[in-house]
């Protein structure tokens, strides 16, 4: 029999610790609506994602009350786009009727994001990968809940510089498009290395094409659960500090299976993984900053911030596995600054920089990620902050990423403001050296070599 | 058998376990287990439930009880058993 003092930390973890299951995102494959003309294909997909989502968010509310724990978002993300689009889209302007559709289609379904206007190009680019990629400023401006990613590079094939270059422009343009919204345009869109086909977290999920016709992944998260546990152990050591994540991460984990498993169950499709990932949000007590604080460093950034973040990182992951069978998509501590109010207030001290952080990545899921930059930042240099990620994930054979907002018409020292779950940031500052050259080579960085590790 | 558990937080004071037994005795709801427990000055009980053969679904008992809690100045909550199952339990 439960006991009232396990049912007291459950709900004060819920209550008090702002325990949630951050998403159930339904991943929809789309290979299937691919028409004759460019309108019919977009009416099989307005058709297939209504049709097959019709019932995510109402499921999602029912089990969010059945068991008493808030489920925050509920999600779609569908099959690449530059491949359902690639056989009637003649123009970037044909991609863009596509992203509508999509729009249209979570409106309906009443989700808050839907991601996977995406093309995956880590060796070469075709046409419609290139005509996609060239689309997204104005399918980002002229959308509101659509998301997109770009998988430029991966362990195995290397990183395609052509396209981390036209990303780089692409980024710019993004934020033009979007500049009376504070260039939000840019924080829907991810550029990956190794992205991972059962992602459930925006703005990077897509539905791969290795994956069932329609599945249910789930993203559990709990940074504030986890800063609540290590609260009662300072002073220990590293044997007590781990085991402490490490439990505190099952149970969070648990949660995520029973919740995942009922959605699976109620909508009648197979349930695909659960991604448990410490996803932090600017509430105050949901900030992975916080545990870095509680670890014991004065601010993230601080030396000893990778380490740190490192077996946080490893035991979040180790607990996590015992609590779920199937455990995929990113899986570890995200590290956003807009999202995490210690993180920004890191950055507002001075405590943490563009450079720290993409050493912390090294470590962790899953990049850089939520970062205001400078309004007049060259695209070049983009691409080559893209370029760095791209390496990092590459040799070290996971996934990272790059999320970077350049606020048009803001410089360092001021303020941008997302709103709701993205949050606003201090405007971070880049390293003013020129890469100009280096990014206009063209081509492609080849795969590392998979030996000799030294 | 689906077992419902009903927690209580809050000040305590006279007639709250009174005035839940009523609702659940009204509704067919039969009582499993009572445990009770004070933490930083705040009243905590907890209810194992068997909501079987209970004349209303679980949302409408929850949304139900949890207004009954806003009456009495108490917060009330039904959550299924599961959930602290699979955290609490292998």
């Amino acid at each position: 029999m439960i006991s009232i003092n396990e049912v007291i930390e459950t709900n004060e973890m819920i209550q008090k610790m702002n325990l949630d299951v951050r998403t159930i995102t339904m991943g929809i494959s789309l290979l299937d609506c691919v028409g004759g003309t460019l309108q019919e294909t977009c009416d099989r997909i307005y058709e297939k994602i209504t049709s097959s989502a019709k019932n995510l968010v109402s499921t999602g509310e029912e089990i969010s009350r059945k068991y008493g724990i808030p489920i925050v978002n509920k999600r779609i993300s569908v099959t690449p786009i530059a491949l359902v689009g690639g056989s009637v889209c003649k123009s970037s302007d044909d991609f863009v009727e596509i992203a509508k559709t999509l729009d249209a289609a979570a409106t309906t379904c009443g989700v808050n994001f839907i991601g996977g206007y995406s093309a995956l190009v880590c060796k070469g680019m075709t046409k419609a990968d290139e005509l996609l990629i060239r689309s997204i400023p104005k399918a980002l401006a002229e959308t509101n809940r659509v998301c997109s990613s770009i998988n430029t590079g991966s362990t195995k094939t290397g990183i395609n510089m052509d396209a981390v270059k036209l990303i780089g422009e692409i980024i710019v343009e993004t934020a033009e498009l979007t500049k009376e919204k504070d260039s939000i345009g840019c924080a829907k869109f991810v550029v990956f290395c190794n992205a991972p086909d059962d992602n459930p977290f925006m703005a990077g999920a897509f539905h791969g094409v290795t994956e069932a016709d329609r599945i249910i992944n789930v993203g559990v998260s709990g940074p504030g659960v986890v800063k609540a546990a290590i609260e009662a152990v300072r002073g220990e050591n590293f044997e007590v500090l781990c085991e402490t994540i490490k439990k505190t991460a099952f149970k969070i984990t648990r949660v995520g299976q029973l919740v995942a498993k009922e959605a699976s169950e109620r909508l009648g499709v197979p349930f695909g993984i659960i991604d448990l990932s410490l996803a932090p949000t600017p509430a105050v007590g949901d900030s992975v900053g916080e545990i870095l604080e509680e670890i014991g460093l004065e601010y993230a950034g601080a030396p000893g911030t990778t380490a740190a973040l490192a077996m946080l990182n490893d035991q979040v992951k180790k607990g996590g596995v015992m609590a779920s069978s199937y455990v995929g998509g990113l899986s570890g501590a995200f590290i956003p600054v807009s999202e995490d109010q210690r993180m920004i207030d890191a950055v507002t001290a001075g405590a943490l920089t563009l450079e720290k952080l993409e050493a912390m990545t090294c470590v962790c899921s899953v990049g850089l990620d939520m970062i205001a930059i400078p309004g007049d930042t060259k695209a070049t240099t983009i691409s080559g902050i893209i370029a760095d990620e791209m390496a990092l994930g590459m040799v070290n054979q996971k996934t990272t990423a790059v999320r970077i907002i350049p606020v048009i018409g803001k410089g360092v020292g001021e303020t941008v403001e997302f709103g709701g779950l993205l949050g606003y940031a201090p405007i971070m500052p880049v390293n003013k050296f020129s890469c100009d050259a280096f990014i206009n080579r063209g081509g492609r960085i080849p795969a590392p070599i998979h030996s000799f590790k030294n | 058998m689906k077992k419902t558990i009903i927690t209580v937080l809050g000040k305590d004071r006279v007639g709250i376990i009174a005035k839940v037994c009523v609702y659940l005795s009204q509704n067919n709801i039969n009582i499993l287990d009572i445990a009770q427990t004070i933490v930083d000055g705040y009243f905590n009980m907890m209810m194992v439930v068997d909501a079987g053969n209970a004349s209303k679904d679980h949302n409408m008992i929850a949304d139900e009880l949890a207004d009954l809690g806003k009456e009495i100045g108490v917060q009330i909550k039904a959550q299924q058993q599961e959930i602290f199952d699979m955290m609490h339990r292998l």
